[in-house]
């Protein structure tokens, strides 16, 4: 039986909250991404709103006890709306010293650490480069300290089911659950079923685990009276009614991907290549067969992208996706797609950069690579999504400008949001206007011309195979109208304006831009894009609680932008631009609008917290 | 080639000319290869509309214009993978790939690779004139060592890759060679056409201008016969009007060049041409001219499922029986309902 071998040290007890922050840190072999995900079902379950933030290594299986190898999960839950993983956990779970050292500095202060002490042991010290055990000296002194042995308590758990040292130590990660599900007054039987179901093939594996989670369940009931543990119960959220499920990013992606062709009534075809954090979509999109998805993972991004082309060209909807390295690698089929000018998707998981930079760390660094990241001038459509269930409004809207106007569009989403989940309500498909593609099949009167437009500038599109249509499309310069090579000088003028002026002309099929929360023509309004949205409306809500005058104003259509956006931020005295890189989006403001817009940056790899804004907000003010 | 093409109707040559003016440099070999492909588009049953050429970057590639059927001028290197997308999204249409050797060997060395591989259902014809042409003369991949060029001006150090063995060693199940003048061209583009799959063509062509005449010492019509092996299936591989022939130096493992005396080949060990025979094509793509004749036609040609038959194919067996219901997909997963009162949908 484990045994609390100290009393807990430190001050206040948790207080209980409308929202609480829970840290799981572990080393990557001990389980805590599947830990963080069941404990966010069963919070899902009991009817919280919640966000979460996966934070892991770039290595599949970092040497074991290392400070590089710490995977971690937060999740933030409440009975209010919640729109950040939070910014400081009130709850640190640690199964080994790298996993205390690395998240202990963002415990809030009197928060709760519960360490597996019997991972503190000399050689895990070492290689987490502590010189003193932290539980045994002082240096905890502003946190409470639970110490328990879980790994003893685990292995005394599962004995009877006479598995190996090794294997029975795997079930820590139950143990550690089953003592959270206690903390928060959560239902133990759906993990059960989930485990029973997981294990199927090996019912004692399953039985090991089920009794590890009802031990550390049960360790938390007898424990109540003599320690710091308390059982909390955080509310159901007050949410709109409805059918609800969790959704990722790269979920929210796939699934408004293929809502996108069903809309346009068009099969799609995927092409992509490995790489983080961008590979979940091909794989949530290999599995849709049934809804007519075409997968192909291409020898390279460049033949991804270049295959996606080709079935555009052939009248399938051409998706690719990837990370910044790759949608480097694809800039010049972009160029291709908009020469051509055929619709295109690509969907660009963005990550920390420059070069391989961060590959399973969120950044915003993209934006000059989306918007101006090509040869030529090579105006293309830009999106960026600010939520796991936003990613999947975001895709079907760039399915939609991508067949009206025949041209690629890309959609932002990053390594944030991409992992991170999120209650989301289940909409109905049709609730959404369709926009089914018409191909051309006959010729029109006058004769077909390859490049005649429409009102939108957009081409018709012909799929190969239909009779009398025949002709030819490249990257050479085309001839208005007929589409022909033509290198003159004046021609190409005329090009180079229709594309600009098409690309330019989708401002006009969306929505003017308004106010998240306040009003045009405050004192400050701070100006969000992508996955900043959680904390910026947690940071402006907050202010405006203390009565400032701020507004928040998160832009969608990165390019084109809103029509009226200009206007609505000339309206106030100041504007503030956060964002997860140097101040891409910033300079673009600036560019477009001649306005003062200041930056606000961070690029560590981490959400930006409700804190770190708040304080913007509060400095301008001032 | 596709067999659930079916012929709608007979065409001529004429049909298959574009009214686009031809951009090459006069006397190029590019335009031997265009009139060979005209002339061949009617007798294989293919129509304009079910056509597509698809090229990468190069003098090469600017071939879809000149041809009247559907094209897709696309970025250097880059064709396979187009190609790929577009056969995927219609296996129905003809797919020919246009290529020369810096575009499909160099910059595009990866897709070429990848499509041989994975056996996607078209032709690809592979102009090797041994020069960067478009570029203004530089040396290739597959340039003779020695070649000098504005980019080699003391020649080229770095040994030439040889197309049919890198296009058999990539897994092609289809390998041919024939030259740009040559008569026997629409033949082998036949030949190429009726295979299903990948089908992989060397095709020699003469830059006039960056690299005149380099295949002269093969190509030349006098003594040609001499210097061409062509290849037939089921004949023995003969050359020299019968006076010579390919053995097998069983000792080397390699291929040899013997003599045939008052035409009986059999005695002189020649070798009987089966173009399934993978072993003896690996030695065919290896030959080295002036050794040996230059071996042309369809050097191997044995047929495997096709990568956009297996993958469709097999789309459309997981999808068999399942019901596409977008709104029961929108709700897999755990969900649960929020209403007056909170509780698991389990």
């Amino acid at each position: 039986m484990a045994t609390i071998a100290d009393q807990p040290t430190g001050a206040a007890p948790l207080q209980a909250s409308d929202a609480v922050v829970v840290r799981f840190a572990g080393d990557s072999g001990d389980g805590m991404q599947l830990t963080g995900g069941q404990f966010t079902l069963s919070s899902a379950l009991a009817g919280n709103d919640f966000a979460t933030f996966p934070d892991f290594p770039a290595e599949i299986r970092a040497p074991q006890g290392t400070l590089f190898g710490v995977s971690a999960f937060q999740i933030n839950f409440g009975s209010t709306a919640i729109d950040t993983a939070g910014d400081a956990p009130d709850v640190l779970v640690a199964m080994n010293p790298a996993a205390l050292k690395t998240n202990v500095g963002v415990l809030k202060p009197g928060g709760l650490i519960i360490a597996d002490e019997g991972e503190f042991n000399a050689r895990n010290l070492d290689k987490a480069k502590y010189t003193s055990n932290p539980l045994d000296d002082d240096s905890l002194a502003r946190w409470q300290l639970l110490k328990l042995n879980i790994s003893q308590a685990t292995l005394d758990a599962v004995k009877p089911f006479g598995l190996g040292n090794k294997e029975a130590l795997r079930c820590k990660n139950m143990w550690t659950l089953g003592l959270a599900l206690w903390m928060f007054d959560r239902d133990r039987a759906p993990l059960v079923d989930w485990l029973r179901t997981k294990f199927a093939k090996n019912p004692v594996l399953a039985d090991a685990n089920i009794a590890a989670l009802n031990a550390g369940h049960a360790y938390g009931e007898t424990a109540e009276l003599s320690g710091p543990l308390k059982q909390y119960h955080v509310a159901p959220a007050d949410v709109p009614s409805g059918l609800y499920r969790s959704l990722t990013g790269a979920e929210g992606i796939a699934l408004g991907l293929v809502a996108g062709a069903q809309l346009a009534k068009l099969p799609m075809f995927f092409g992509g290549y490995p790489i983080t954090p961008a590979s979940a979509i091909l794989h949530h999109l290999s599995r849709l067969k049934e809804y007519g998805v075409t997968t192909f993972q291409a020898e390279d991004e460049i033949a991804a992208i270049c295959s996606a082309i080709g079935a555009s060209y052939g009248g399938a909807l051409g998706v690719t996706s990837s990370s910044g390295p790759g949608i480097a690698l694809k800039g010049e089929a972009m160029g291709l797609a908009i020469m051509t000018e055929l619709p295109l998707v690509i969907v660009n998981s963005q990550r920390g950069g420059p070069s391989t930079g961060l590959p399973t760390k969120t950044e915003q660094s993209d934006l000059y690579q989306a918007v101006y990241g090509r040869n030529g001038d090579a105006p293309m459509p830009v999106i960026a999504a600010r939520s796991p269930g936003d990613a999947f409004e975001c895709a079907i809207e760039a399915v939609r400008i991508a067949v009206e106007y025949m041209t690629p569009v890309m959609l932002l989403t990053d390594g944030y949001i991409a992992n991170a989940a999120e209650p989301w309500a289940v909409p109905e498909l049709g609730d959404y206007a369709p926009f089914p593609v018409e191909f051309l099949d006959h010729v029109p009167e006058g004769g077909y011309k390859p490049y005649a437009r429409d009102e939108k500038l957009a081409r018709r599109w012909v799929k190969p195979g239909t009779p009398g249509l025949l002709h030819r499309i490249g990257g050479i310069e085309k001839e208005v109208d007929t589409g022909h090579i033509n290198y003159s000088p004046a021609n190409h003028q005329v090009m180079t304006d229709l594309r600009k002026a098409k690309v330019d002309g989708v401002a006009k099929s969306i929505p003017d831009q308004s106010c998240e929360l306040g009003a045009p023509g405050g004192k400050l309004a701070i100006v969000g894009w992508g996955s900043t949205y959680g904390p910026i409306r947690q940071a402006v809500s907050r202010a405006r609680e203390r009565g400032l005058d701020v507004s928040h104003i998160h832009v969608r259509h990165i390019w084109p932008l809103p029509a009226n956006l200009g206007d609505l931020l000339r309206t106030f005295d100041q504007v503030i631009v956060p964002e997860m890189n140097t101040g891409q989006f910033k300079t673009v403001l600036r560019d477009q609008y001649l306005i003062d817009a200041r930056p606000l940056n961070k690029v560590s790899g981490q959400p930006f917290t409700i804190a770190e804004i708040e304080a913007a907000i509060a400095g301008a003010l001032a | 080639m596709n067999d659930m093409t079916p012929i709608v109707r007979q065409t001529t040559i004429k049909d298959w000319e574009t009214d686009q003016e031809v951009r090459w440099c006069p006397g190029c070999g590019d335009y031997a290869i265009l009139k060979a492909v005209q002339r061949t588009m009617p007798e294989i049953g293919s129509t304009p509309e079910n056509t597509v050429f698809v090229s990468g970057i190069g003098c090469s590639s600017r071939f879809p214009y000149y041809m009247e059927t559907y094209g897709f001028h696309t970025i250097h290197g880059r064709a396979p993978a187009v190609a790929t997308g577009l056969k995927l999204a219609n296996p129905k249409l003809d797919v020919w790939i246009i290529t020369g050797d810096g575009d499909a060997l160099s910059i595009g060395g990866n897709h070429t690779m990848h499509l041989l591989r994975r056996n996607l259902d078209c032709q690809i014809m592979l102009f090797n004139n041994e020069i960067y042409g478009l570029t203004k003369g530089q040396y290739s991949p597959t340039s003779r060592v020695g070649t000098n060029s504005p980019s080699t001006p003391y020649g080229s150090v770095d040994r030439p890759a040889a197309p049919c063995a890198f296009a058999l060693g990539s897994g092609a199940r289809f390998v041919a060679r024939g030259f740009d003048v040559s008569k026997n061209l629409p033949e082998v583009l036949k030949a190429a056409h009726a295979h299903r799959g990948a089908a992989f063509i060397e095709i020699f062509q003469n830059c006039i201008v960056y690299n005149k005449d380099v295949f002269e010492d093969f190509a030349a019509p006098k003594g040609a016969e001499d210097r061409q092996l062509w290849l037939r299936n089921g004949d023995p591989m003969l050359f020299a009007k019968g006076t010579k022939g390919i053995a097998l130096d069983s000792d080397a493992l390699t291929l040899k060049v013997v003599d045939v005396i008052d035409g009986d080949w059999q005695a002189a060990g020649v070798i009987v041409h089966d173009v399934t025979n993978r072993s003896v094509a690996h030695m065919l793509v290896e030959m080295r001219f002036g050794e040996f004749p230059m071996a042309l036609g369809v050097l191997y040609d044995d047929p495997r499922p096709t990568f956009e038959a297996e993958l469709l194919g097999q789309n459309a067996s997981v999808a068999a029986g399942k019901q596409a219901d977008f709104a029961a997909l929108l709700k897999k997963g755990q969900t649960w309902i929020v209403g007056d009162e909170v509780g698991p949908e389990l």
